[in-house]
C-alpha cells in the first residue's frame, strides 16, 4: 500500500467522485481520473502479467506509451480489448479487467512459464516448435494460441450498433501535431498569417508538458485563450494522428467516447471513434520525446516507473506514485519530479546517478535530498512490489541498500518521430542527448521542440516560434506575434548516455513483450544484427506500445554487441499505424449494409415482386431465379420455358456504351478484332475486343443506330475494364478520331424475350408493329414503340431460341416489364433469372467471362476467322503469334458424363487415364441439362479440338469425385441457328 | 495516398484515379513487326526514381493524365493532359 492521493491535481475534480470495477473489486476514483491515476490513488500496484512469462506488472507510465496496464473495457456493446490504463478516462459503472493471468491476477498458474525461461529465449516460436511436424497444428499450436495474446474481443450479439463510427475529411494548410510549448506556441505565432490550421492534441487537455509545470499556467491560458478567438484555427483534443501518408495526408483518430459511457452513446448511434483524414498543405510536428528506460535486472518489477510518470500523476491527478520513491536517471530533467514530489512532502529516498556531479545533483543536495552520484541501481528486491534497492559505484563497489516502494527510471529521452519518418523526414543521432532528433525536408513541414531535439519548456517554445517563422516563409507569408515572457528553464547539466546496468536477474528493453538484453545479444550472435532482423527475431519494439520507451534502449544493446554507436545501428522503420487503431475506427460507419454501395436494377421492385433471389455481380443486384427454394428444380423451370414457350429476362447489368462521332466506325474497327464500319444502319454484330496482347479482353454485340451513331455492350463484369480501355485507346492511341464516349448503362433498362413464343409475346406489347423476320431479321437493332414506351428493339440471342431483346429509359422499367409479363402469361412464359440464362448458354456453347478468364485467344476458341485481314486493330499483332495461336493452348470445347446421373463441378480438372497427373484443362461452366439426360459442361481444353470425341476424366481432389466425360463440339445444338432465325 | 492535381478536376485523392502504366511508351505504327509489339506490351525499364505515367481520372473527367512521378518518394513534379508537353524532372532518364 504505497501510492496515493495527496493533493488535488489538475485534472481531477475532489468534489466528484465515481465508483468503478477493477477485476471484480468496487473502486473509488475522481471526475477526471484516468484507470491508471484511480488505481495508484487506491493503491493498486499489481496490474497485469507479462506476455510471455507472467511476470506480475504494474503501472509504468502516464500516457498512450504505456507497455504494461493493458485493460479490457466491458460495455452493453461488448469488450474493448487492449486498452492503455494510462489514457482511458474513469466513467461512472465502469467495469475494467486485468489482461493474460488465468485464473486470476494473484494467483496466475501460467507464471511457471518464468521457470522455464530458456524455453522462451529469443526466435523461441522459430526454434521450439519444429518437430515433429505432427504436433504442430494438434499441440503446439492450440496451446499457444490459448495462452498467447492479450485483450479478449468481444461483442454482444443483441447491442450491435445502430450506426458504425464515422469518418471525416479535413482539409487544413497547416497541421500542428501535439500543443506542448512548441505547438501552442507555432500555431500562435501563425495565428497572423491567414493560413488555416489544425491543431491535434491526443490528451485530453492542450498544453503537453506545460500541464506539469505551474509556472506556465498564465502562458498556456493566454495563448489557449488567443487561438480560440482566431478564426480559421481548430484545436482538437483526444485526437491521435496514427499515420502520416504520401503528399500531406495524414489519418488520426478522435475519442468520442469511452467506458461505461460508450455503451448508452453507441446505442444513440453516435460514433465511438472518429477517424480524420486530414490533408495539409505543411505539417508542423511538435510531438514532444518519450521518456527512456534504463535495462537494470528486474526493472519490470511493479513499482518500477518511468521518472516523468510521477510528475504526471501528481501534477495532473494529485497522486503521489509513493511514498518512498527512489530515482535512477543520467539526465537533470528527470530531476524534476523528484523536486515536485518533494515540494508536494513526499520523502525522496534517494536520486542514483551515474554522473559524478551536476546541476540537477546541487539542488537536489540543497533541498537535502540524499544523492549518490557516480552510482547506478545493480538489483531491485521485492517480487509482486518493488521493497528496496542495491546501489553499487560505476565501478561496481557496492554502496547502499535502500527500502523504497517505488524506483523511478529516466535514461534520457527518444524523439516520438515515427510521423516524421513516415512523412519522409530523417532522424539525426545527437551524441550529446544520447537519442535521435527527427528532422522533415522543407517541402513537407518541420519539426520542433523535443522531438527535434530541444529539450526544455521555454526552449522548446522558442523553437516553435521560430519553426512557425520558417514555414510561414517557406509558404511565402510573413508571420508576427508579439512576444510574451517565458518563465525560465533550469541549468541543466549534460547527459550521460546509460543503457545497461548488467546483473542477475532479467533486464527488460522491451516490457509488453518481454524481451530483455540477453535476447538481443543472442540475436546478434544468431546472425541477426540488422535493427529491422534483430526486431522480429525478438519481437523487440512490436507490441502495442511500439518500444516508445525501450526502442533505442534495445537498439543501443544491439549496438554494443555489435562495437558500434547507436546511430550505425538506428531504429526501425515504424510503419503505419503508429498507435493501436480499432478496427471499428477504420471501416467508420462502412459496416453491414453500407459496406459498398448497391446497385440495382431499375426494375428491381418488379423482381422482388416476382419472388426474386437475388445473387451479387460486382457491385450489381441480379435476379438468381424467380423463387425463394434454392436448387435446380425452379432454374431447370425457368429454362425449360424458354426452350419450349417464352421467358422473360433482364439484361440490364450489360454495359452500355454510346459511341458517337464522326470516326465512331474506324475506331469500333480499331478496338474490336472483327469489322464494325462496314455494319449496316439498323443492324447488330458480335464482336471479340481484344488486349494488346492478343487475348479477349470482352464480347459482346454492337449496333449501329445511325451514320454516327453506334451502341456498344459489354459484359457485366468488364464493364468499367472495358470503358478504361475504349477511353485509353481513344485518347492516347488514336486521338486523331473524332469519337465521344458515353456511358449510359444506367440510363437503360434492358429485357430479353426468348423461345419460341417470343415473337407472339412481343406483339402483344407491340400490337401495330411488323415483327416478321422480313422487317425484323436477325441482328436487326431498331427504334421502337414497347407497351408504348419510346425505346429500342434488338434481335439477338444469347440462348439459342427466337429472341429479342428491349431497351427503354429507366423510369418506364417497371412498366414495361410488368406489360411484358402480362402478355406472356396466356403464352406460358416465365421471367428467367442468371442461372436459367447460364444453363440456356452453355446449351448453345456461348461463352461468358468465365471462359473469358484473360488468358483466352481467338484462336483457343475458335474465332481466328473474326480476326480480319486489314487493317491494324488492337491486339492484332500477338494474336498471330504463335504462342497465341498453338493448338496446343487450351481451347473451347463443350463436354458431358458418359454416365448420365454423374454431376459436374466447375473447376474440375480434365486428365487422360493413360497420364493421370498431366492436366489437361478445367471445367469452366457447367449445368444440367433441359435438352439432354444429365450434366453438360463448357471447358478449355489442350488441343481440344483434336480431342474431340474422345473420353476423358474430370476430376475434383477437393470434392473426391471424378466422372468420365465425353468431348464435343461447343455448338452442339441447333448448329445451323434455325431456331435462332425462326 | 497521393494527391494528383488533376487539369480538368482540381486536385483529388488517388483513389478517384486508376494507375495505367508508362506513358513513355508509343504503340509501334501498324507496319512493326511482333518484336516491337512485344517490347511495347511487356517491356519495362522499372526505374528507381522518375517515371512517366499514365493515371486514368475513373471517378472524375474520364480522362488520361500525364504524371511524373517518383517511385521512391512518391513526389508529383508535374501532371498534364495527354496533349501536354510536359518539362521532365531533374535526373529523369531521358527515353
Amino acid at each position: 500500500m504505497t501510492a496515493r492521493r495527496i493533493t488535488t491535481g489538475l485534472l481531477t475534480d475532489p468534489s466528484r467522485t465515481i465508483e468503478f470495477e477493477f477485476d471484480g473489486r468496487r473502486l473509488s476514483a475522481l471526475a477526471g481520473d484516468t484507470v491508471a491515476s484511480a488505481l495508484l490513488a487506491n493503491g493498486v500496484r499489481l496490474v497485469g502479467r507479462s506476455f510471455k512469462y507472467h511476470r506480475p506488472r504494474g503501472i509504468v507510465t502516464a500516457g498512450p506509451e504505456e507497455p504494461c496496464a493493458l485493460i479490457d473495457i466491458f460495455g452493453a456493446s461488448g469488450a474493448l480489448p487492449n486498452r492503455r490504463a494510462t489514457t482511458v478516462g474513469v466513467t461512472t459503472g465502469m467495469r475494467v479487467s486485468s489482461q493474460n493471468r488465468w485464473p486470476s491476477l494473484d494467483l496466475d498458474l501460467l507464471a511457471i512459464n518464468g521457470l522455464f525461461a530458456p524455453l522462451f529465449s529469443a526466435g523461441f516460436y522459430y526454434k521450439t516448435f519444429m518437430r515433429p511436424a505432427w504436433a504442430w497444428e494438434r499441440l503446439f499450436e492450440p496451446a499457444i494460441r490459448r495462452a498467447a495474446g492479450l485483450g479478449k474481443l468481444g461483442v454482444a450479439p443483441d447491442a450491435s450498433p445502430k450506426t458504425g463510427d464515422e469518418i471525416l475529411h479535413d482539409h487544413t494548410d497547416v497541421l500542428i501535431i501535439g500543443t506542448g510549448a512548441a505547438g501552442l506556441s507555432a500555431a500562435r505565432r501563425l495565428a497572423s498569417s491567414g493560413l488555416r490550421i489544425m491543431l491535434v492534441e491526443r490528451d485530453v487537455e492542450a498544453g503537453g508538458g506545460t500541464l506539469l509545470d505551474p509556472r506556465w499556467q498564465a502562458w498556456r491560458t493566454q495563448t489557449l485563450g488567443e487561438l480560440a478567438a482566431t478564426p480559421r484555427i481548430r484545436l482538437l483534443t483526444r485526437t491521435q494522428v496514427i499515420a502520416a501518408h504520401d503528399h500531406g495526408v495524414f489519418s488520426a483518430v478522435e475519442t468520442c467516447a469511452a467506458g461505461a459511457a460508450d455503451a448508452a452513446h453507441h446505442a444513440e448511434g453516435l460514433p465511438r471513434e472518429r477517424l480524420r483524414v486530414i490533408r495539409a498543405r505543411r505539417v508542423l510536428l511538435a510531438s514532444g520525446a518519450n521518456e527512456r528506460w534504463i535495462a537494470c535486472p528486474d526493472n519490470d518489477r511493479p513499482g518500477v516507473m518511468i521518472a516523468g510518470a510521477a510528475l504526471a500523476y501528481l501534477r495532473r491527478y494529485g497522486v503521489a506514485v509513493g511514498e518512498r520513491p527512489v530515482l535512477f536517471t543520467n539526465n537533470d530533467w528527470a530531476y524534476e519530479s523528484a523536486f515536485a514530489l518533494h515540494e508536494a512532502g513526499v520523502s525522496i529516498g534517494a536520486i542514483v546517478d551515474p554522473r559524478p556531479s551536476s546541476n540537477a545533483a546541487s539542488r537536489a543536495l540543497a533541498l537535502g535530498i540524499a544523492v549518490y552520484s557516480g552510482s547506478v541501481v545493480t538489483a531491485i528486491e521485492g517480487r509482486r512490489a518493488v521493497r528496496a534497492v542495491r546501489i553499487a559505484s560505476v565501478d561496481g563497489a557496492p554502496r547502499a541498500t535502500l527500502d523504497t516502494d517505488c524506483l523511478l527510471l529516466s535514461g534520457g529521452f527518444q524523439a516520438e518521430s515515427a510521423l516524421a519518418t513516415q512523412a519522409g523526414g530523417s532522424l539525426q543521432w545527437r551524441e550529446d542527448l544520447a537519442s535521435f532528433a527527427a528532422a522533415l525536408p522543407d517541402s513537407r513541414g518541420v519539426v520542433t521542440g523535443a522531438a527535434a531535439g530541444r529539450y526544455g519548456l521555454s526552449a522548446a517554445a522558442q523553437d516553435g516560434d521560430a519553426a512557425a517563422v520558417r514555414l510561414a516563409s517557406g509558404l511565402g507569408l510573413s508571420a508576427s506575434a508579439e512576444t510574451i515572457a517565458l518563465p525560465d528553464d533550469p541549468e541543466t547539466s549534460s547527459l550521460q548516455a546509460l543503457w545497461e546496468v548488467a546483473g542477475h536477474g532479467k533486464c527488460f528493453v522491451d516490457l509488453q513483450h518481454d524481451v530483455t538484453t540477453d535476447d538481443l545479444r543472442q540475436a546478434h550472435r544468431e546472425g541477426y544484427t540488422h535493427i529491422e532482423h534483430a526486431k522480429r527475431y525478438t519481437t523487440h519494439g512490436m507490441a502495442t506500445d511500439q518500444g516508445r520507451i525501450g526502442g533505442l534502449l534495445g537498439a543501443a544493446v544491439l549496438a554494443a554487441a555489435r562495437g558500434q554507436s547507436p546511430s550505425e545501428v538506428g531504429l526501425p522503420t515504424p510503419r503505419p499505424y503508429i498507435h493501436p487503431t480499432s478496427f471499428a475506427a477504420l471501416a467508420g460507419g462502412e459496416i453491414g449494409a453500407h459496406l459498398r454501395p448497391e446497385r440495382r436494377f431499375p426494375a428491381h421492385a418488379s423482381h422482388v415482386a416476382c419472388g426474386a433471389t437475388f445473387v451479387p455481380s460486382g457491385l450489381w443486384q441480379r435476379p438468381l431465379v424467380y423463387s425463394a427454394v434454392t436448387g435446380w428444380d425452379p432454374v431447370l423451370r425457368e429454362a425449360r420455358a424458354v426452350r419450349e414457350t417464352a421467358g422473360i429476362g433482364d439484361a440490364s447489368s450489360l454495359g452500355k456504351i454510346d459511341v458517337q462521332g464522326a470516326d465512331a466506325g474506324r475506331f469500333l474497327d480499331f478496338v474490336y478484332a472483327n469489322r464494325f464500319s462496314t455494319l449496316a444502319i439498323g443492324k447488330a454484330r458480335y464482336g471479340i475486343m481484344l488486349r494488346e496482347d492478343g487475348c479477349l479482353l470482352d464480347d459482346g454485340t454492337t449496333s449501329r443506330l445511325g451514320e454516327r451513331h453506334f451502341l456498344l455492350t459489354t459484359t457485366t463484369a468488364n464493364h468499367t475494364a472495358v470503358l478504361e480501355h475504349l477511353e485509353f485507346q481513344l485518347q492516347v492511341n488514336r486521338s486523331d478520331l473524332d469519337v465521344v464516349l458515353t456511358d449510359v448503362t444506367d440510363q437503360w433498362a434492358q429485357f430479353s424475350i426468348a423461345g419460341p413464343r417470343a415473337r407472339q409475346l412481343l406483339q402483344t406489347v407491340m400490337p401495330d408493329a411488323d415483327l416478321s423476320s422480313a422487317a425484323v431479321p436477325f441482328m436487326a437493332a431498331l427504334p421502337a414503340r414497347i407497351a408504348g414506351v419510346r425505346g429500342r428493339l434488338f434481335r439477338i440471342s444469347f440462348s439459342g431460341e427466337l429472341a429479342y431483346e428491349v431497351a427503354v429509359p429507366r423510369d418506364q422499367a417497371d412498366a414495361v416489364w410488368t406489360a411484358l409479363l402480362e402478355a406472356g402469361r396466356p403464352l406460358g412464359a416465365l421471367p428467367y433469372g442468371v442461372d436459367a440464362l447460364n444453363t440456356l448458354r452453355i446449351e448453345k456453347g456461348h461463352i461468358t467471362t468465365a471462359e473469358l478468364d484473360g488468358n483466352t485467344t481467338a484462336h483457343d476458341l475458335g474465332f481466328e476467322r473474326m480476326l480480319k485481314a486489314e487493317g491494324d486493330f488492337v491486339g492484332r499483332v500477338l494474336a498471330q503469334r504463335p504462342g497465341s495461336t498453338s493448338t496446343q493452348r487450351r481451347q473451347l470445347v463443350a463436354l458431358r458424363p458418359t454416365d448420365s446421373a454423374a454431376r459436374l463441378i466447375a473447376g474440375m480438372i480434365l486428365v487422360d487415364r493413360s497420364a493421370p497427373r498431366t492436366n489437361l484443362g478445367d471445367v469452366t461452366s457447367c449445368t444440367p441439362s433441359v435438352l439432354v439426360d444429365g450434366w453438360i459442361g463448357l471447358a478449355l481444353l489442350a488441343d481440344g479440338r483434336r480431342r474431340i470425341g474422345s473420353r476423358l476424366l474430370a476430376v475434383s481432389p477437393l470434392h473426391g469425385e471424378s466422372v468420365e466425360v465425353e468431348i464435343t463440339t461447343p455448338h452442339w445444338f441447333d448448329p445451323e441457328n434455325t431456331r435462332v432465325r425462326a | 495516398m497521393l494527391r494528383i492535381d488533376c487539369p480538368h478536376c482540381g486536385t483529388r485523392d488517388e483513389v478517384e484515379f486508376r494507375y495505367r502504366g508508362d506513358a513513355g511508351l508509343r504503340r509501334p505504327a501498324a507496319a512493326a513487326d511482333t518484336a516491337a509489339f512485344v517490347a511495347y506490351v511487356y517491356e519495362r525499364t522499372n526505374p528507381r526514381g522518375w517515371h512517366h505515367e499514365w493515371w486514368y481520372h475513373a471517378a472524375g473527367c474520364r480522362q488520361f493524365l500525364q504524371v511524373w512521378r517518383h517511385t521512391v518518394t512518391h513526389e508529383i513534379h508535374a501532371v498534364g493532359t495527354v496533349a501536354a508537353v510536359l518539362t521532365p524532372p531533374d535526373g529523369a532518364a531521358t527515353p
